[in-house]
């Protein structure tokens, strides 16, 4: 009797946890999506969706979205960029070549970058990426997109290797001796077996990637400048969906008032494309999956 | 600054060992109690916080608040007797006027500053040599956005290369002031510009970029001369360069502006109030350099005090 109460108290804790995260998440959604009907009532989604300049602040008022989300796409393209083949590389020698106790060592070390506040990459890309970059790039501007993208790209690279890392170390063991047994090389073998072996792990650590890189706030708003710029050159200063969101809640914007709003229909945008983007690491997952046993 | 902060500290010890060791000798003639509430702009903001910041230390009984919601923000708190003083970085306008008279609260303007904007851009940048206040304007007009992109839209003789510019963000009062001292109308630019609430993150822009133009406070300018090349500007006398000169005989016109604060009749009563506001016409000349901005001569302030008390005691 008495155990039998114990366990239906844990059985409701666990399931209050489980329901408690569900709850918070339909909480932010709901939030999202009743404040910015109140932004969609004042602008027309067309204009929001095809308008190429983005100043709700100022005088000449101007509701598109194109120059954030062109900013929050440049600069995750770089980061990805950047981070897929580094990380990879990582993964695919810690797995495959490194030494049993040099790897055990390694991975700890390589997380500890994971560790380091992103305000610190932030100002490490705008002191000394940008004035590097800016010694042999012509035209290259204090707030650039390219100085912020690299270091997010540095930033996310522990999330790549380590992920990628497991899916590779994760590949039996019986297919390494096959393909040696085939009388396949090291690079053979991690190249064409083991990596298509373990590609949907790979996968999902990239599309996570994108996902932390598109929702990076500090990094791109220290760095990447807070001017809407509608181009994909990197080397001009843009803002970020994030970036703009930090901005104005940080300033002091009327709460309520349609300016308010831009930050909640930005957030909207910002969580349609991270909602997607999870559906398809899910579904790749799925997708590609491979059973040995 | 570290022996500043170590004789504040020094200070306060003492302070709170002297009230440890001797409650019942504690002089109560001195020392003052209650609240002081101030509210306004976020430009006056830094001078009055420093002098709260030292008058808490010699009068530790009362509490100084200071709030920021802009000028304007503080007199509509101040026309309903909500605060004691009011930070004013203009002087208060008639509709404000006509708002205190009806809640019958009657006031005292005391100067207590002044305050240049700087107009800057890049040490590399060799063309520029001054810009008048047209050509400001035609910068920075709602107008401009999107049009005027490059240097040899404002003078021909400039290069034909896109500008870049670095501007304080709207919830400053700094764009306020320059937007009606340029525009004309307070609040209204064009918004392709890097806007920043932040003076440093402005610096740093302007300093790394050499087709860069903006402006900000002068006082960020006194703490990065070597990043930044300032600029003169003419308003059809002759250009002018912002210095502790110009702005405090005004011939650095129309981007320098004296600034304020109010004090109402029943607040200026209260013996902590009236104390504040003599604590803190004595010892601004000396902190309102430390905070950037440029002081009036030592005759004003005495002038400041004598009006002020002489506010204080009429009936």
């Amino acid at each position: 009797m008495k155990r039998k109460t114990t366990e239906r108290i844990i059985e409701g804790g666990l399931a209050f946890s489980g329901a408690f995260t569900i709850v918070v998440t339909l909480g932010i959604i709901w939030v999202l999506f009743s404040e910015s009907v109140n932004f969609f009532k004042e602008v027309s989604i067309v204009d929001f969706l095809t308008d190429t300049e983005w100043t709700p602040l100022f005088t000449q008022k101007h509701y598109g979205i194109l120059p954030l989300l062109t900013g929050t796409l440049l600069t995750t393209l770089i980061a990805i960029g950047t981070a897929m083949p580094v990380g990879l590389i990582i993964a695919i020698y810690l797995s495959e070549y490194a030494p049993k106790n040099f790897r055990s060592r390694v991975k700890p070390v390589m997380e500890v970058l994971a560790a380091i506040p992103t305000v610190v990459y932030g100002f490490f890309a705008l002191t000394v990426v940008t004035p590097f970059l800016q010694s042999f790039i012509p035209g290259v501007e204090t707030f650039n997109a390219l100085s912020a993208g690299l270091v997010m790209g540095i930033m996310i690279v522990p999330m790549i290797s380590s992920l990628s890392e497991d899916a590779l170390f994760a590949v039996p063991k019986s297919l390494r001796e096959a393909s040696y047994g085939m009388g396949a090389t090291r690079f053979q073998t991690s190249f064409k077996v083991i990596v298509p072996a373990a590609s949907s792990g790979i996968l999902v650590s990239m599309i996570l990637a994108i996902g932390r890189a598109i929702g990076e706030t500090m990094v791109v708003a220290v760095a990447a400048g807070q001017q809407p710029l509608f181009t994909f050159d990197p080397r001009q200063g843009i803002e970020t969906i994030t970036a703009y969101i930090v901005q104005v809640s940080l300033g002091d914007v009327q709460h309520g008032s349609l300016e308010y709003n831009t930050i909640f229909a930005a957030g909207i945008t910002l969580f349609i494309f991270t909602f997607i983007l999870n559906h398809i690491s899910y579904w790749l997952k799925k997708r590609f999956h491979e059973k040995y046993e | 600054m570290n022996s500043t902060v170590k004789l504040a500290f020094i200070i306060l010890g003492l302070l709170l060992l002297a009230s440890c060791g001797s409650k019942t000798a504690n002089n109560e003639s001195k020392s003052l109690t209650g609240d002081i509430i101030i509210d306004g702009s976020s430009t006056v903001y830094p001078i009055t916080e420093a002098i709260a910041e030292e008058f808490r230390v010699s009068q530790p009984g009362v509490k100084v608040s200071v709030g920021v919601s802009g000028t304007g923000g503080g007199f509509k708190k101040f026309g309903r007797g909500e605060i004691d003083i009011n930070n004013a970085s203009r002087p208060i306008k008639e509709n404000e006027i006509k708002a205190c008279e009806e809640n019958a609260i009657t006031y005292v303007q005391l100067m207590v500053a002044y305050d240049g904007l700087a107009v800057l851009v890049n040490p590399q940048n060799t063309w520029v040599d001054h810009f008048t206040v047209e050509e400001l304007k035609k910068i920075w007009e709602p107008d401009a956005q999107g049009k005027i992109t490059k240097w040899s839209q404002i003078r021909a003789s400039w290069p034909d290369e896109p500008f870049h510019l670095y501007g304080p963000g709207v919830a400053s009062g700094t764009y306020d002031y320059f937007t009606e001292a340029i525009v004309g109308k307070s609040g209204a630019s064009r918004g392709d510009y890097t806007a920043s609430e932040d003076d440093n993150v402005l610096v740093q822009g302007i300093a790394g970029d050499k087709n860069a133009l903006g402006f900000f406070g002068h006082a960020y300018y006194e703490e990065n001369q070597e990043k930044l090349k300032l600029v003169g500007v003419d308003n059809g006398n002759g250009v002018v360069l912002p210095t502790i000169e110009t702005v405090k005989n005004g011939t650095y016109a129309p981007l320098s502006r004296p600034v304020f604060i109010y004090v109402t009749k029943i607040a200026a009563q209260r013996a902590e109030v009236s104390a504040f506001v003599n604590f803190y016409l004595t010892n601004a000349s000396t902190l309102v350099p430390d905070v950037g901005y440029i002081p009036l001569p030592d005759e004003a302030y005495q002038k400041e005090t004598t009006k002020f008390n002489a506010f204080v005691s009429s009936k």
